[in-house]
């Protein structure tokens, strides 16, 4: 670790489970405890404990929802409470600056950014005039996988009857906790907001939960890279717009009609007319993983990148996402990516690679709530 | 057969000028899960220090380097199928390639056993 870091609030737990710690986002952070292709497929048959307090927990007041619309395009006057919201902080060219998730609760708007990209995210806000509250305080634990619920319930009473995005208060032994229904891995899961002091008694009371076990950033990334989830700094940067990024799910309906978000002119004209580019799966033939940065190759001519790549261990094959011409794009197109001077052959793939297990609302109950 | 390793975590065991290429113990820890290797095919020369296989963890590719120069005589077929090999038996039957080596003498720059085991004590 040559640059310097800063500690989590489970640093010493990390250390004592064994875990491998790396600089990642300006902290140390475990990469893996046992090794990531059994952290992987434990966190996809049973539950993982992943440590994610690096990224940002910022509140707005409630009022702020409007000014917050400025800056992303997703609908937030209209989010109601409990509910969360996926969405990306935009530059004025519709550039993505950050992904986000946004929460609106009974005193607040509830933020989490990425760690990487928080200091920055809240110069943005506040240079939009917007005041936010660094819950520096606070450390966030997801518990991902299909047993999560199980582990959860049993400590924390209530969570099980929240549904895929929604959020509420909670406690653990007198602490409060801000728990919704939610993760990054493409697995039913929580995220789990507490006070950075009281962290610790949390962490290993789920950590004693038979369907628990640590698992590390390494396959909190195969996880992520198997459900199709873009990283930020990688797979979104402030050169692609949402469109682009195959994510124009997280433009709302009311802001798809209206505008008023940054770049929201070349945002909106790309969804009706199409992007030149676009974000795809690829499959990869054979065993050799493609990483980051290797060029996709028709005709001997680079014509996309690379942005993230790997091994899907519960897919037991390499894959990656890239950005390529939307003539390209289509599911089945038969492509090759470059890596060390050899051409492998690709194709396109619908993400995600590895079906996703959200605990969604029954359809009748969520048509309701609109 | 007399082991010899590198401080880039590879050994090479030789009995004259016949040679056989790995990682070690320590390497494969600090790799994690293998899932590919690239290894140079039989007629390939390979020189001292330089790149001549590439393995592949979940996370990352790295290079592995030829301990010593020569003319490659036989790639691990094994590691095609079975990569983990390099985790499992790093040592052993994770081996990467054999070699005619085209200079005994560089074996001398090299550490025994002994040393390598100090070396990674140290690290």
């Amino acid at each position: 670790m040559d640059e310097p870091v800063a500690l989590l609030p489970l640093d010493a737990l990390h250390r004592e489970l064994g875990g491998r710690m790396v600089a990642f986002a300006g902290y140390a952070m475990p990469i893996q405890y046992d090794g990531i292709i059994a952290e992987h497929n434990w966190t996809r048959a049973s539950a993982g404990l992943f440590d994610v307090s690096h990224m940002g927990q910022l509140t707005l007041p409630l009022d702020a929802d409007v000014a917050l619309e400025a800056v992303l395009p997703g609908d937030i006057t209209g989010l109601r409470e409990g509910c969360l919201r996926y969405s990306m902080l935009l530059n004025p060219s519709g550039g993505i600056l950050d992904d986000l998730m946004v929460t609106r609760r009974s005193g607040d708007l509830y933020l989490v950014v990425n760690g990487a990209t928080k200091t920055a995210d809240i110069t943005h806000l506040a240079l939009n005039g917007l005041t936010v509250s660094h819950r520096e305080d606070l450390a966030l634990l997801a518990l991902q996988g299909p047993k999560a619920v199980d582990a959860l319930e049993r400590l924390v009473p209530g969570v099980a009857s929240l549904s895929f995005m929604r959020a509420g208060a909670f406690e653990f032994a007198g602490v409060p906790l801000w728990i919704s229904r939610s993760g990054y891995t493409g697995e039913d899961g929580f995220e789990i907001s507490i006070s950075a002091s009281a962290v610790e008694p949390l962490a290993r009371a789920l950590l004693a939960e038979p369907e628990v076990k640590p698992v590390g950033l390494g396959a909190r990334d195969s996880l992520r890279l198997e459900a199709g989830l873009p990283l930020y700094g990688h797979d979104l940067t402030p050169d692609i717009n949402p469109v682009e990024a195959n994510l124009a799910f997280a433009i709302s309906k009311r802001r798809k009609t209206e505008g008023g978000f940054p770049g929201a002119a070349t945002i909106l004209d790309q969804l009706f007319n199409g992007a030149s580019r676009k974000r795809v799966g690829l499959r990869i033939e054979g065993r050799q993983p493609v990483r980051e940065g290797a060029d996709v190759v028709v005709d001997g001519a680079a014509v996309g990148q690379v942005t993230s790549g790997g091994f899907g261990p519960a897919l037991g094959a390499p894959i990656a996402m890239a950005y390529v011409p939307v003539a390209l794009a289509a599911d089945g197109t038969a492509l090759h990516v470059e890596v060390r001077g050899r051409l492998l052959a690709a194709t396109v793939v619908p993400m995600p690679f590895f079906p996703k297990s959200y605990v969604r609302q029954p359809l009748a109950k969520a048509g309701a709530a609109q | 057969m007399t082991l010899y390793f590198t401080t880039d975590h590879e050994w090479v065991s030789v009995e004259g000028d016949a040679g056989t290429v790995g990682v070690t113990d320590y390497a494969q820890g600090q790799l994690g899960d293998v899932v590919f290797v690239e290894i140079p095919a039989t007629g390939t020369t390979v020189t001292k220090g330089t790149a001549a296989a590439v393995v592949e963890s979940v996370k990352a590719a790295s290079d592995v380097f030829s301990p010593v120069s020569g003319t490659v005589t036989e790639a691990n077929a094994a590691l095609t199928e079975d990569p983990a090999l390099v985790n499992t038996a790093p040592e052993t039957g994770g081996w990467f390639f054999k070699l005619t080596l085209s200079d005994v003498s560089e074996l001398d720059a090299l550490m025994d056993e002994a040393a390598y085991k100090t070396f990674v004590a140290s690290l």
